[in-house]
């Protein structure tokens, strides 16, 4: 157990970076809009997605409506729906440790759990899951506090520190690149992607993008069973 | 500034956002009778789908400056090259992040 504290710390660490500087910036915005440190400890806690809490500071000041609010929601958050799908079997026996799973289940936490850490033993793998997603959870509250604390007075320019995530996810695709055979899959994610980005612009691509995706992916299947 | 208006938001982003992640362990929570093309998909998606955030990452870029897309090219580059090399994710993301860093701010 302890081990497997100790190798959730490690490859959490990338997260760690990415969500102490992403939380920060979310807290210095939302102070900046005139709100408080409890709100970024509240949003970060219940709401824990990144890229919407960003979306909502704009709300929250525009004096959006609650329907408005509950569709932007939906249109940025619909991604999440498939790491669902794509989690239903490794979180198959994870019992009560299940609903906080699916909970903390963010784009960064899936990237680190969607393939299986060959390093850590079967019968650790549930601890190593929450472990995980207790981390990156933690991680992006106390950014979002510490945003929140240290308001504006930051002299430290941090432009482009964002880049840290697109760092995270391009590591990843590289290792999962570079431990499989079958490459497909990948290249369809790839080409569907940028194909609706120039076809939908980049903010309204990402549905249609896991649309055209899914069904290829299903098409894939029947292809590799002939092989 | 916390009042009614805000805490409403803030529990419906909440209550949206879990909505979306539990739904479909929801619809599939008998495990027997998860059709195999789920499955399927199941095994697939990830791979798909980190190329989809990886793309999601640079959906801002434009071309019609240098500044608008080789700051992002060149620190992809270093991240890629030093991973294949290395295989040190967090090598990878510190020496890309920093060098993304230098030139959107002192060189572009």
């Amino acid at each position: 157990m302890k081990q497997t504290f100790k190798a959730a710390c490690i490859d959490t660490l990338p997260v760690l970076t990415g969500y102490l500087v992403l939380g920060f910036g979310f807290g210095m915005i939302l102070r900046s809009a005139g709100y408080g440190i409890l709100l970024a400890f509240l949003m970060s806690l219940l709401i824990y997605a990144g890229s919407m809490q960003y979306v909502a500071v704009g709300l929250l000041s525009g004096g959006a409506s609650l329907i408005t609010v509950a569709l932007t929601t939906l249109m940025v958050n619909a991604r999440h729906l498939f790491y669902g799908i794509s989690m239903l079997e490794p979180y198959k026996g994870t019992g009560k440790k299940k609903p906080y799973l699916i909970f903390a289940l963010t784009d960064e936490t899936y990237s680190l759990l969607c393939t299986d850490n060959p390093a850590i033993p079967p019968e650790q793998k549930n601890h190593y899951r929450l472990f995980v997603s207790l981390l990156n959870h933690l991680y992006w509250v106390s950014g979002s506090v510490a945003g929140a604390v240290a308001g504006t007075l930051i002299p430290f320019n941090s432009e482009g520190i964002d880049f840290a995530l697109t760092a995270l996810f391009l590591t990843i695709f590289l290792e999962q690149w570079l431990s499989n055979k079958r490459h497909t899959p990948a290249v369809i994610g790839v080409a569907v992607s940028l194909l609706c980005l120039l076809l939908f612009g980049s903010e309204h691509f990402l549905i249609p993008a896991m649309l055209i995706m899914t069904l290829l992916l299903c098409l894939y299947r029947e292809e590799a069973q002939h092989d | 500034m916390t009042d009614w208006r805000t805490l409403g938001t803030v529990a419906v982003i909440a209550l949206i956002t879990a909505l979306l992640r539990f739904l479909p362990f929801w619809i599939f929570r008998n495990s027997e009778r998860i059709p195999r093309i789920v499955k399927k998909l199941s095994k697939l998606l990830p791979f798909a789908v980190m190329g989809m955030l990886v793309v999601y990452c640079v959906r801002g870029l434009h071309f019609a400056s240098l500044s608008g897309f080789l700051p992002t090219l060149i620190a992809c580059a270093v991240v890629g090259v030093l991973y294949v090399w290395r295989r040190n994710t967090l090598l990878s993301i510190l020496c890309g992040t920093l060098c993304y860093m230098l030139l959107v701010q002192l060189v572009f």
